[in-house]
């Protein structure tokens, strides 16, 4: 069996087993109602981490993420609102900024050599600020087309919605699939978070991908920002502090390796949903402190980095073995 | 460790009552915002006692100060099948789609100690929560009646400047004492609702009014910096509660040991109990399908040194203040 495939089968089990225990505590959780409440809950979460898997794969970290959801949600409410524009070109005017935000840290990144760590939480802080210089209220946004997109859903049998989010992360999802694993752009991701030297040398373009894997982590935030307006139909400052922490977690539960190179869009998806599993098993008990979440978060993202480093050392093992025999 | 114990208890009851969940004629899912301040502690802790007297089963869902944890939990009481919904919500806007949900599911909302912004007042059944301006009406009443005829110079401690109890308490305690000539409030400023400022501003007031021989009570917007302030006054060599008069608003466990030692002479209490009569209108709606007003005003009670305040303040040490 392929070793780098294990984190996923372990991800995928993980997340069956946490599902059946749920279950047979609380029959009630086998329903599509709350498969449907998974994903639409989760969609930003995982719209964005599509964006922060394909980031980690390149070797590197985009901390601005829970900011610009924050900026695009507050700077629609802003034009939609106070300015009175339809919210398609107000959608078309955050995606394009958070892109161009993106695809500038890229090029810092690149060009300026500096870590990613330090440019996006530079970009964190800048996004955070901006919003507040738009405004330090909640602003409601009540638009016809807002209501028509939140009433637009598939009811399931049982009662369940699949709604136009959660149906929007779903594709997002596939998108990133076939991104990664069949076009060059993916390759190259991987070919740079694998060895940057070689890859350079291989004739990779790296500093067109890189400055393409920002501006595709910008573009899903810009979107996820978008998903989180319609989820709250407000634009709120204060929205969406930490995710950019719980869509680290979710990718690298997800079986995506920190230092690069290895992971998979769809581990990603378990990942995201392992999270959300463990958050309704909490509102379902309800005596439970909701901290609960981040406790099991952090164990389990602890056992997934050991699990690779043992993966790592038992594969460094078998290549050196190899070589001698 | 206590966390260890409740989940051992937390598993041991899920499977001896496993069937028995259904027992409770009433299940009732509380987003809670957080456990930020003290008072919050307390309202979660009386929810819990007041579900307890009914018989009520509550899920409590603690959202760690965060819209999107309320929105979650509010739907995952709704998969649940909850026969109501309480919530506190942490901002005012943003609600209309999953209390639509829940509209749509048939089961009745109620919002605790905060309202919300929305176009469709349906979407709630109901609103708990206090009258800020009331409170400090009833300080107010309080003071003109204790003082009766004798002209009094009153100094405030106000509130975070701006902020909505600050604006309304002084509102309220003006409305009290409007018609009185005899009361006049001669300074007021701010101590931010901490402890330590309310002590600072107070030693200015008693610099500035003849060593405090010139004040003859005090009006606090909340506990804390009456307590801080109570402290300054010892400090002056004057005896609060006696040479000058402290009356404040929230009714924290503190302020009654100061009551009870005769320091501090009324306070306001701001319930932590929003609940209760949620519960009850819950009920009245389920039982006989009767709604409650849009509104419910909690009781803005008034505690003086006659209410055995050594008593409340044992009652209240326990609720986590």
């Amino acid at each position: 069996m392929n070793t780098r495939l294990l984190p996923f089968y372990a991800t995928l089990l993980i997340c069956v087993l946490l599902y059946a225990v749920c279950v047979i505590q609380f029959p009630n959780m086998l329903s599509t109602r709350v498969l449907g409440n998974l994903l639409t809950d989760n969609a930003f979460l995982g719209i964005v981490a599509v964006g922060m898997t394909f980031v980690i794969i390149s070797g590197g970290i985009d901390l601005s993420v829970g900011s610009v959801i924050a900026f695009t949600g507050v700077l629609i409410a802003v034009l939609v609102t106070q300015h009175g524009m339809h919210p398609l070109p107000a959608f078309a005017i955050a995606l394009v900024f958070a892109t161009v935000f993106g695809a500038a840290m890229g090029a810092i990144i690149h060009y300026l050599n500096v870590p990613a760590f330090i440019v996006t939480l530079a970009g964190m802080f800048l996004a955070r600020g901006l919003c507040f210089v738009l405004t330090t209220q909640s602003i409601p946004i009540n638009h016809p087309f807002y209501t028509a997109l939140q009433g637009l859903y598939w009811r399931m049998p049982g009662g369940g919605r699949l709604t136009f989010i959660g149906g929007l992360m779903l594709a997002v999802f596939v998108a990133g699939i076939i991104i990664a694993h069949f076009t060059k752009f993916g390759s190259y991701v991987y070919a740079i978070g694998g060895n940057r030297t070689s890859a350079e040398l291989m004739g990779v373009p790296v500093a067109r991908t890189t400055i393409g894997i920002y501006a595709l982590s910008g573009f899903l935030s810009g979107l996820a920002g978008i998903v989180f307006s319609l989820y709250t139909s407000a634009g709120y400052s204060l929205s969406a502090v930490g995710v950019e922490l719980d869509t680290i977690a979710a990718v690298v539960i997800g079986g995506t390796l920190l230092t690069g190179g290895v992971g998979y869009v769809a581990g990603t998806f378990f990942g995201v949903l392992i999270q959300g599993i463990i958050q309704t098993y909490i509102v379902f008990d309800g005596t439970l402190s909701s901290w609960w979440t981040k406790i099991v978060v952090g164990i389990l993202l602890f056992a997934f980095i050991a699990l690779q480093r043992v993966l790592v050392f038992v594969s460094e093992r078998r290549i050196a073995g190899g070589a001698r025999a | 460790m206590s966390y260890l114990k409740r989940m051992m208890m937390t598993t041991a009851a899920a499977v001896a009552f496993a069937g028995a969940a259904g027992a409770a004629d009433l299940t009732v899912g509380f987003s809670q915002i957080g456990s930020e301040s003290g008072w919050r502690a307390a309202e979660t802790s009386v929810t819990k006692q007041e579900a307890e007297k009914r018989g009520v089963d509550l899920k409590i869902a603690d959202a760690q100060q965060k819209q999107e944890n309320q929105i979650k939990a509010i739907r995952g009481f709704i998969a649940q099948g909850v026969d109501g919904i309480f919530v506190a919500p942490v901002v005012a806007t943003g609600w209309d789609a999953v209390l639509g949900e829940a509209k749509d599911a048939e089961i009745p909302v109620i919002l605790l100690d905060r309202t919300i912004e929305t176009s469709d007042p349906d979407l709630y059944l109901t609103a708990v929560t206090s009258d800020t301006v009331h409170e400090g009406k009833v300080a107010g009443d309080w003071l003109v009646k204790t003082v009766g005829d004798k002209p009094c110079n009153i100094v405030e401690l106000q509130g975070t400047v701006g902020s909505s109890p600050a604006i309304n308490r002084k509102k309220g305690f003006e409305d009290g004492i409007a018609g009185h000539d005899n009361l006049k409030i001669v300074r007021s400023q701010t101590g931010d609702f901490t402890r330590s400022k309310g002590k600072e501003v107070m030693e200015g007031f008693l610099k500035a009014e003849n060593g405090g021989k010139n004040i003859c009570a005090l009006y606090a917007h909340n506990d804390d910096m009456a307590v801080g302030a109570i402290q300054a006054i010892k400090e002056a060599g004057l005896k609060p509660g006696t040479d000058i008069l402290v009356v404040s608003i929230d009714a924290v466990p503190d302020i009654f040991k100061a009551m009870a030692d005769g320091e501090a002479n009324a306070t306001v209490e701001l319930t932590p109990n929003m609940a209760g009569p949620a519960f009850d209108a819950l009920k009245e709606f389920k039982d006989n399908g009767k709604a409650p007003p849009k509104w419910i005003q909690t009781e803005s009670k008034l505690y003086t040194q006659a209410d055995d305040p050594m008593k409340v303040y044992e009652e209240k040490k326990g609720l986590g203040y």
